[in-house]
């Protein structure tokens, strides 16, 4: 066992090596960290699935008990976010390289991730459809009104009101990049997909030092 | 029959059971063809007429058993009918007072027995038995509405009966209170339509057609015809909308030629007189005080023989009433629908109003109307044309409620609360149409209910809201729906509402008002207190902006948000920071306000927010959040440093020796509200030692020479405050303030800038090493420019700093030569306390030159001066008298001036009596110069100078006891003055006139010619020496 840890030990570190210089935000010791970290959460799974990475269940699993998350739809965006590759499993590259804008992403990475999350069917737009779909839960119905959805379709016009800027219907990237560098609250439009600065801190600690001791 | 009583008869309560039959002229009608039915009934139809009822008749008489009389049994209280049924029941019954009747002969006869009270058993008897027919035939003969099936029932037994006698008798009678059923109706329906319904059109003719008649000579008519108001709703009427409820269409005053003048009522219902109304006036005046006349013809025509005697002979005939019936039409319809109903409700009155409106509008002829508003609020009322379309009666009544016709007023507070305070938002006028439209299309329809206790109406009517919604601004209703979603909305829907919210213009006080109208504060101020950061930074964005509103203060305030915002000041996030800082620099603009921030900690707190490093010179981000931070802290601070207590406890918080780095600061946004503080806290000693100790004075004169007005005002001002400190107007000499405050004199655009910097060169100029410098920069010149023209606070400062000036002789000239004097002489006749007292000492300074005192003299400044003597302020008064003193020293013939002031004199030595010190110096001053003048010394020993001047004898102030000394000496020039000899003979004053070198004046006395004098002055002297004497043997001995 221990001679594997040697062996595993090795391999962290040089993927370690490897990504922190691919991947920006971390240093090596905090990557080498997280991959430890990905290892750990592994760890719980059964061997043949281990192989491709944390499985959707997993890592919702984490967004919710660590980051808070409770928007089930929003927190499948988040994992289709990280798993580039849609192979529906988030290896250790993806797991950094997401967590590296989650945790640490300047305001224009974030703006692009935020984009890809609410942008449900890829097509590089945010449809009224979708932005419907995203916004379904976020007002409390009131039993006496006539169309319940009355009030989020408003929401989402609203929302068009003040991001459409090309008027044509649905958010484009550049749409929705302008919108947001005029208010950065609007980040977060559709949904919460990113942590609050303290379970960021609560991660990092925990992620960065305790790992360390071990 | 059963159809008639349930119809037209006028109930006086819908229910059935004991009804009472109103007393109206239509069921007096229709009780005496009842009458004249039942009375002819036994003669006419024999046969019917002994039927015997299914039930009898049962109602309370008023019969007595004494009018019964033979064919009945009498026994007691109870009489029997002699005549039976085929039982052996009694056809007639009566015990006590409930009699009981089975046939109609029966009836009959009762109806002769009553006599006159006729009517009144059959009322009785009517209102007892609500539908008689089914007492008397059966219950299967009820009276229903609509098809009415009796006959055919009836004719049915009568087949099946073999047809019986008895059921063809029951028929002819059933048939015979059918035909008195339809006769019934078809008189009262004659009875209806006779009733006036009168209409403002109507009304407003017959007004149009009596004018025709008033005029002058014999053939008039009428004297005049006057509606009490100008004012006339769309609807036509012209009464108050309370009135108009009651159906009240006007009100006229008409004189006539042989009447007092009749104050007329005009009502749907008719005209009448009323109780005298005029203007607007008293309940009681509307009162009903004549019978209702069908109409003002009518009425006048009861009234006024004069009037009925030449109507008929105009030219004309009053053709009213073929109009009349014509627009009668349509509402008669109504009225006689709803009469049966019995329900004379506000709504029915409502519905009337409208159809008169309709009327009135169709009828409107341009520019034939007179409209005046005598007062707005009605006009919103709004019983205008949208409402027409929307018909019926509930949009009528909400349109009474919640429409306002005018974007210019308030709403009558007929509604809650809340829409009461809609009315504010109209002050900011309509939207443009499109956005109305908006409003009033697909958005419109917003949930009212919930943020307003109004009653049902509200929610029974969601639909009729887009109609009243248009005379709105659409903002109400679009932040009324944010609102909605900041309520009931998760993080992302708050978001998007909060920011969708800061769209709108917040510097507009139709906004700022609507979001605390619509209950937005308490929802923005609820998101402060949770844990959502974004939540919190939109709510507080806009609550930053609306609290420059002071209403949106005090309600921010008054919901607790200070308490929170100074609780967020402890977050981790900067941005929610600064923008808690800055929204309680707004809200704190205001005391409570203030010290709410004090008592919640906030001070502190705020104080905390200024530690950063400010000047350095290339700041990483992170530092430059810190010090946008500490801006916005001392934003704050500035706010709440207008509170002395808060100045303390900034000072103990520790806040000096931050605000001196800040200083340092390069920035203006960031000096401006750091000096901002320290000027507003300079108004304490404990501050202006520090600002001096802390080295801030260097750091405000640098930034004298900036190029923002703000912060160069500011900085004077500190300046201005500070420099009461001799060391400070040292320090700021010493760094080279005083060229750039010279320099900002020529800032005269801007007042507050020009006060606080000639507020800083008054101080400065009280050290002399100043005033050589101001001389060197030419601020003389400029400041005498500034004479004139000036607000008050500006010109307190430069006479200020030219009384300091001209203390230096070379600068009389100088202000002399730029033709200062003048305006110094002008502005003695003003009011302001500070600006007299500054103005009194700088012509005083200039009076010690002989030539500026002959332009005072010219200009009869001395004259202004004493006046001022008469000035209630204490520090006025004493500026005064010594301004007095140069004056009468260097003026020609000073003696002859002084005493050509009638009065003067007297009231000068009146001064004495005065309690200040000053004052008291001052006058002796005075005096010592005007007793120089032997006849005024004589003017002013008669009114008592001397005693009053010994009385302050027992002084122990220095300054007094010096110039009072010095009136002294100069009053016993005087001849027969020996005052001096009296009071040297007290060894206190000895002593204290021996102090003030009396003894060498009064050795110069002895040398006068005047052997009076020298002998006072010897004893005076001799006084002095037999006291030094004593107190030597004293000593010594």
């Amino acid at each position: 066992m221990s001679e594997m840890s040697a062996m595993n030990r090795k391999i962290i570190q040089n993927l370690a090596e490897t990504f922190s210089r691919q991947i920006k935000h971390f240093n090596r010791t905090e990557m080498e960290c997280l991959i430890r970290l990905f290892n750990g959460l592994l760890g719980d799974q059964s061997d043949r699935r281990a192989a491709n990475g944390l499985d959707r269940g997993k890592f919702r699993n984490i967004l919710h008990k660590t980051f808070g998350m409770t928007d089930d739809m929003i927190m499948d965006r988040v994992f289709h976010a990280f798993d580039k590759d849609n192979d529906s499993y988030v290896n250790v590259k993806e797991w950094t390289e997401g967590l590296s804008v989650f945790l640490r992403g300047t305001l224009d990475e974030k703006i692009k991730y935020c984009f890809d999350v609410y942008d449900l069917n890829g097509d590089g737009h945010i449809s009224r459809e979708e932005m419907f779909h995203m916004l379904k839960n976020s007002l409390i119905r009131q039993p006496t009104e006539e169309d319940p959805d009355e009030g989020i379709k408003d929401l989402v016009e609203i929302a068009l009101k003040k991001m459409d800027h090309d008027h044509d219907g649905r958010l484009s990237f550049t749409d929705f990049e302008k919108a947001v560098r005029e208010e950065d609250l609007l980040l977060e439009a559709f949904g919460t997909c990113l942590p609050d600065a303290k379970s960021i801190q609560a991660f990092e600690q925990q992620a960065f030092q305790d790992s360390l001791e071990n | 029959m059963g159809v008639a009583l349930s119809r037209a008869a006028q109930w006086t309560t819908a229910s059935s059971g004991a009804g009472k039959l109103e007393v109206t002229p239509l069921n007096e009608s229709l009780l005496k063809e009842i009458l004249r039915f039942v009375e002819q009934f036994s003669s006419k139809y024999p046969q019917e007429a002994s039927i015997l009822f299914m039930e009898p008749l049962q109602w309370e008489t008023s019969l007595q058993p004494s009018d019964f009389k033979n064919e009945y049994d009498i026994s007691g209280v109870t009489v029997k009918s002699q005549e039976t049924g085929r039982d052996g029941q009694p056809l007639l019954q009566l015990s006590s007072s409930t009699i009981s009747v089975s046939s109609f002969s029966q009836l009959s006869k009762i109806v002769q027995l009553a006599k006159n009270k006729k009517l009144k058993e059959v009322r009785a008897c009517l209102e007892a038995n609500r539908d008689p027919i089914v007492k008397i035939l059966g219950p299967s003969f009820a009276t229903v509405e609509g098809e009415d099936m009796s006959v055919l029932r009836l004719l049915e037994k009568v087949s099946e009966d073999n047809v019986s006698k008895e059921t063809e008798v029951k028929m002819k009678l059933l048939l015979l209170l059918q035909q008195l059923d339809t006769l019934l109706l078809s008189n009262s329906l004659k009875q209806i339509t006779q009733e006036v319904r009168l209409s403002p059109a109507t009304v407003k003719n017959d007004v149009e057609l009596l004018k025709g008649f008033c005029g002058e000579g014999e053939k008039r008519v009428l004297k005049s015809v006057e509606y009490t108001s100008d004012f006339e709703f769309s609807n036509g009427c012209r009464t108050p909308p309370w009135r108009q409820v009651h159906g009240e269409i006007c009100y006229l005053i008409i004189e006539t030629c042989d009447t007092d003048p009749l104050y007329i009522t005009c009502s749907t219902a008719g005209v009448f007189l009323n109780g005298g109304i005029k203007q607007e006036g008293d309940d009681k005046a509307y009162e009903r005080k004549s019978d209702v006349y069908k109409d003002l013809v009518t009425l006048l025509k009861n009234k006024s023989p004069h009037f009925t005697k030449n109507i008929d002979k105009q030219d004309f005939t009053v053709n009213e009433e073929p109009l009349l019936t014509q627009k009668m039409e349509h509402v008669e319809s109504v009225d006689a629908e709803e009469q049966g109903q019995t329900q004379r409700s506000y709504e029915l009155e409502e519905k009337n109003v409208l159809e008169k409106a309709r009327q009135q509008r169709v009828r409107n002829k341009p520019g034939g109307s007179k409209k005046s508003e005598p007062s707005l609020k009605w006009k919103n009322l709004g019983l205008t044309s949208p409402y027409e379309e929307a018909g019926g009666k509930k949009s009528t009544k909400h349109g009474v409620n919640s429409k306002f016709v005018d974007g210019q007023d308030r709403p009558v507070r007929s509604g809650s609360k809340k829409r009461a305070n809609f009315s504010l938002s109209s002050l900011a006028g309509r939207l443009s149409s499109q956005k109305a439209k908006s409003a009033g299309g697909g958005t419109g329809t917003v949930d009212f209910s919930e943020s307003s206790s109004e009653s049902e109406e509200d929610e029974e009517q969601p639909e009729r809201r887009p109609e009243s919604n248009t005379d709105l601004p659409s903002e109400y209703w679009q932040i009324q729906k944010l609102v909605k979603y900041l309520k009931g909305g998760n993080q992302p829907a708050t978001v998007i509402a909060l920011c969708s919210m800061r769209d709108f213009n917040l510097a507009q006080e139709t906004c700022q008002l609507a979001i605390r109208d619509v209950g937005g504060l308490e929802v923005l101020i609820n998101l402060l207190d949770t844990e959502e950061v974004k939540c919190k930074i939109g709510s507080l964005k806009i609550l930053k902006e609306i609290s420059r509103n002071s209403q949106i203060r005090r309600a921010i305030a008054d919901l607790g948000g200070l308490q929170t915002m100074v609780k967020i000041l402890d977050s981790r996030d900067k941005e929610l920071k600064c923008l808690a800082a800055e929204t309680i620099a707004n809200v704190a603009k205001f005391r409570r306000g203030r010290r709410t921030v004090r008592q919640y900690g906030g001070i502190k707190r705020l104080v905390e927010l200024l530690d950063c490093v400010p000047d350095s010179a290339a700041l990483t981000e992170e530092q430059e959040r810190d010090v946008e931070v500490a801006r916005c802290g001392a934003l704050a601070l500035w706010s709440c440093s207008k509170s002395t207590r808060n100045k303390e406890a900034i000072r103990r918080a520790g806040g000096i020796p931050l605000l001196a780095r800040l200083l340092k600061s390069p920035h203006e946004n960031m000096l401006i509200p750091v000096v901002g503080t320290l000027q507003e806290c300079a108004s304490e000693g404990s501050y202006r030692i520090a600002i001096q100790t802390e080295g801030m004075i260097e750091d405000l004169v640098k930034n004298l020479s900036c190029d923002n007005q703000e912060l160069q005002m500011h900085c004077a001002s500190a300046i201005f405050k500070c420099a009461e400190d001799r060391t400070t107007r040292d320090l700021v000499r010493q760094f080279g303030g005083l060229k750039p405050l010279v320099a900002l004199l020529k800032e005269t655009e801007n007042k507050q800038l020009l006060a606080a910097t000639t507020g800083a060169i008054w101080k400065c100029s009280v050290s002399m090493e100043n005033v050589v410098k101001f001389q060197e920069y030419k601020a003389l010149e400029t400041l005498v420019a500034l004479l004139t023209h000036q607000p008050e606070e500006v010109l307190v400062n430069v006479v200020g700093a030219l009384g300091e000036c001209a203390q230096k002789p070379a600068n009389r000239a100088v202000i002399r030569k730029w033709g200062g004097v003048e305006p110094l002489v002008g502005l003695l006749t003003g009011t302001n306390r500070a600006l007299l007292v500054n103005v009194t000492r700088a012509v005083g300074a200039c009076a010690t030159e002989p030539e500026n005192m002959a332009i005072i003299d010219q200009l009869d400044g001395v004259r202004l001066l004493w006046s001022l003597l008469k000035n209630p302020n204490p520090d006025v008064q004493a500026s005064a008298a010594w301004a007095i003193c140069p004056c009468i020293e260097n003026a020609k013939d000073a003696g002859e001036m002084v005493r050509s002031f009638v009065g003067g004199l007297e009231l000068i030595v009146n001064l004495l009596k005065s309690a200040d010190g000053e004052v008291l110096a001052s006058v002796c001053a005075a005096i010592a110069n005007i007793a120089k003048d032997e006849e005024n010394l004589a003017v002013i020993t008669d009114h008592g100078v001397v005693p009053m001047l010994a009385k302050l004898t027992n002084t122990t102030d220095d300054r007094l006891r010096r110039h009072l000394a010095e009136a002294v000496a100069r009053c016993c020039m005087w001849g027969s003055n020996k005052a001096l000899f009296q009071l040297s003979k007290d060894p206190d004053n000895c002593i204290t006139m021996h102090e003030h070198g009396v003894v060498t004046l009064l050795l110069a006395m002895m040398g006068s010619t005047d052997e009076v004098l020298q002998e006072a002055a010897a004893g005076c002297v001799a006084n002095i020496r037999r006291l030094a004497m004593a107190n030597e043997k004293a000593r010594f001995g």
